[in-house]
């Protein structure tokens, strides 16, 4: 990244509404790009992020695509009166839930960590 | 072709259901005055106008205003969010639904949770450490302040107008029938009050607002659905044999009925659910008002918990209606022989279900108490739309475009100020102008519109690198014109509003196609662009990831 380059490129002064710290983080910010703590956390989150998201893309659309194509499936019973269908949309609820929780505990713990030890390193 | 023709229109009453945000009533009758009610709601308007004198005195800069000082707890934040996004269409229309449909309903309740994890992985985080009052701020952040500022702003209003049309007919027709006001009566309460909390409690007040309304709708809900189990020994299953056993359908009410009878159209449906929720402005300017982005996760994970609970609540509180109301005479307009249609005869109408419930299992003074729960839920979603589209207005156009920065702090809150009061004004002239006509598709296109326009170019500028404003720009009008363009062509507008024999665009759901077109006309334009400017945008994306996933230079909370 060429010392040139930087935030501010709009030849005015900075805008009220959007961060006035910007310009002076430039030598830092090459130097936390290239940290391998900054890489760690990235790719990880970025991996665990993008696996949640697809989990609830394949259980959402998975619910709607069997709702469309096998409504008899849905419609069988499962104990009495309730229906598999009925059950899978309780479930679809919890699971999106589910996820969330899933998401918050890891940050909470292994990418807060993470972070933490990158502003340390780069604070060194 | 019949069968297919058959389930369009199905599936277009259920949507019509859903998404009317005060549910379409069609040609309501005045009732008679519910003093209850209105006594209730009376005491909800004095405790928010105190709250709003107190948050005003408290409003100084333009932090205070737009972001409630950024110290709101994760806790206080989740239920403001719950509050902005739990709307009378989702209480009310929902739990219409399933009385009418069963199992259907449970597709919407499905479709309007599945966002919320999306928005937390992809971006309540990167959001928060980017940002400071608008989302604007942030798909701005390294690209072009007047070029993407527009296109957001532009995006944000058209959302809340599509939004605050729907809600403002459907306050007005739901008070008519709650309170027996006149609907002008209503539309001018709703219009003045959200004036009032916004113009001069800011985002504090708007906050305290949906805070206490989401704790009394899921107050009021939890205590509905317990009291119908109670009745059922707090066992489902006794709950679904007795509604099966009443229902005109019978077990059908168990299974997939005809909303979804066409893939492509449920598919599409549940693109612009999903998507728009994470493009939704009034939704997205909440995760500023928190400190950090450890709190902006949390609070997206209580607030998931609070609405997919609250989706639980109204689908028992459907099957409660079946229970309980069908059999009953005395919910419906009898025919000449005494006799009634369970699903069409309802006084008021299907989406007076959970209203009647209230009656049946708490009295007069507990359906005073959901009737004015039901207008709070209104007026707190209303204030959220408002702060946005004044937001918009003063922090992204005026300050940024009009005046490139150059203006004080004091200028723009009273900008906003002076944007709240004048967004209310045409909110109730639309209001009054829309009374009868068929709204319920706006809520539909608001968030056809999010996810076809704000959440592409704030997605992209985020998470793509080689993303450039003129890529960001051509993807986002591309994005809003098409989606815009669908709905009219829809059945919604074209044949049902302007009459035409048969509709252009064979979906009710534009998401599906207009927003990987969005996504698609970022990424082409984008990679054909090479200007100075786009080669400096790439260039600074570096810094600006930096940032957004560490969160190292993020605004903090700011000092009261």
């Amino acid at each position: 990244m060429s010392s040139g380059t930087s935030v501010n490129l709009r030849g005015r002064p900075a805008p009220a509404g959007t961060g006035t710290l910007t310009t002076d983080l430039d030598p830092q910010v090459a130097r936390i790009a290239r940290a391998p703590e900054f890489q760690d956390l990235v790719s990880e989150r970025t991996r665990f992020g993008w696996i949640l998201t697809i989990l609830m893309l394949v259980v959402y659309f998975g619910f709607i695509g069997l709702i469309a194509f096998d409504k008899s499936l849905l419609a069988v019973k499962v104990g009495g009166t309730a229906s598999l269908g009925l059950f899978m949309g309780v479930f679809v609820i919890l699971f999106a839930f589910m996820l969330t929780g899933i998401y918050v505990a890891r940050a909470n713990t292994r990418f807060d960590a993470l972070s933490d030890a990158l502003k340390r390193s780069v604070a060194r | 072709m019949n069968r297919l023709l058959l389930g369009l229109t199905l599936a277009a009453v259920a949507a019509s259901a859903a998404y009317a945000a005060g549910p379409d009533l069609g040609a309501v009758q005045q009732s008679a005055t519910n003093w209850p009610a209105i006594g209730m709601f009376l005491f909800f308007v004095l405790l928010t106008l105190g709250i709003t004198y107190k948050a005003a005195k408290g409003t100084k800069s333009a932090a205070d205003f737009y972001a409630a000082g950024g110290g709101i707890s994760a806790g206080t934040n989740s239920l403001a969010i719950a509050g902005d996004y739990m709307s009378a269409a989702s209480f009310l229309g929902i739990s219409g639904l399933v009385y009418t449909s069963g199992f259907d309903g449970l597709i919407y309740s499905t479709g309007f949770l599945v966002g919320w994890p999306i928005v937390l992985f992809l971006i309540a985080e990167r959001l928060r450490n980017l940002g400071k009052f608008t989302f604007a701020d942030v798909a701005s952040f390294r690209l072009d302040q007047t070029a993407i500022r527009i296109i957001s702003a532009v995006g944000t209003l058209v959302v809340v107008a599509f939004y605050l049309i729907a809600q403002m007919v459907g306050a007005g027709k739901l008070i008519q029938l709650l309170f027996g006001l006149p609907y002008l009566y209503a539309v001018i309460i709703v219009g003045v009050l959200m004036i009032v909390y916004v113009a001069f409690g800011g985002m504090k007040a708007t906050t305290w607002v949906q805070v206490i309304k989401a704790c009394l709708l899921l107050g009021g809900a939890t205590f509905m659905a317990g009291a119908v189990l109670y009745r059922y020994g707090f066992n489902p299953e006794t709950l679904f044999a007795a509604s099966v056993q009443v229902h005109p359908k019978g077990d059908a009410i168990m299974a997939p009925g005809g909303l979804v009878s066409n893939p492509v159209e449920a598919i599409s449906l549940g693109v612009g659910l999903m998507f728009g929720t994470a493009g939704l402005p009034h939704i997205l300017m909440r995760f500023f008002t928190v400190s950090d982005a450890q709190a902006a996760r949390k609070s997206v994970f209580y607030a998931t918990g609070l609405i997919g609970y609250f989706y639980i609540l109204t689908f028992i509180i459907g099957f409660g209606g079946i229970a309980l109301l069908m059999s009953d005479p005395s919910y419906f307009k009898l025919g000449a022989a005494g006799t009634f249609d369970k699903l069409k005869d309802m006084i008021g109408g299907t989406n007076m279900v959970a209203v009647n419930l209230a009656n049946a299992v708490g009295g007069p003074y507990f359906l005073g108490f959901i009737s004015a729960v039901a207008f709070a839920t209104i007026l707190a979603v209303v204030a959220g739309l408002t702060l946005a589209g004044a937001s918009a207005i003063s922090h992204d156009l005026y300050a940024q475009v009009i005046a490139r920065g150059r203006t004080t702090e004091k200028h723009e809150v009273n900008l906003s100020k002076i944007s709240a009061v004048v967004i209310g004004l045409v909110a109730i002239y639309l209001g009054y102008v829309f009374e009868n006509q068929n709204v319920a598709f706006m809520v539909g296109l608001a968030f056809a519109v999010a996810a076809s326009c704000n959440f592409p170019v704030l997605a992209m500028s985020i998470l793509w690198r080689g993303t450039t404003t003129w890529g960001a720009l051509a993807g986002g009008l591309v994005g809003l014109i098409s989606a815009v363009t669908m709905v009219v062509l829809s059945k919604a507008v074209w044949v049902t509003t302007f009459g035409h024999p048969a509709a252009l665009f064979p979906y009710d759901n534009p998401a599906l196609f207009s927003m990987p077109l969005a996504f698609a006309t970022i990424w082409v334009v984008s990679l054909m662009d090479k200007s100075r400017r786009a080669q400096r945008e790439r260039a600074a994306f570096e810094a600006q990831f930096v940032r957004s996933e560490t969160g190292i230079g993020a605004a903090g909370a700011h000092a009261h």
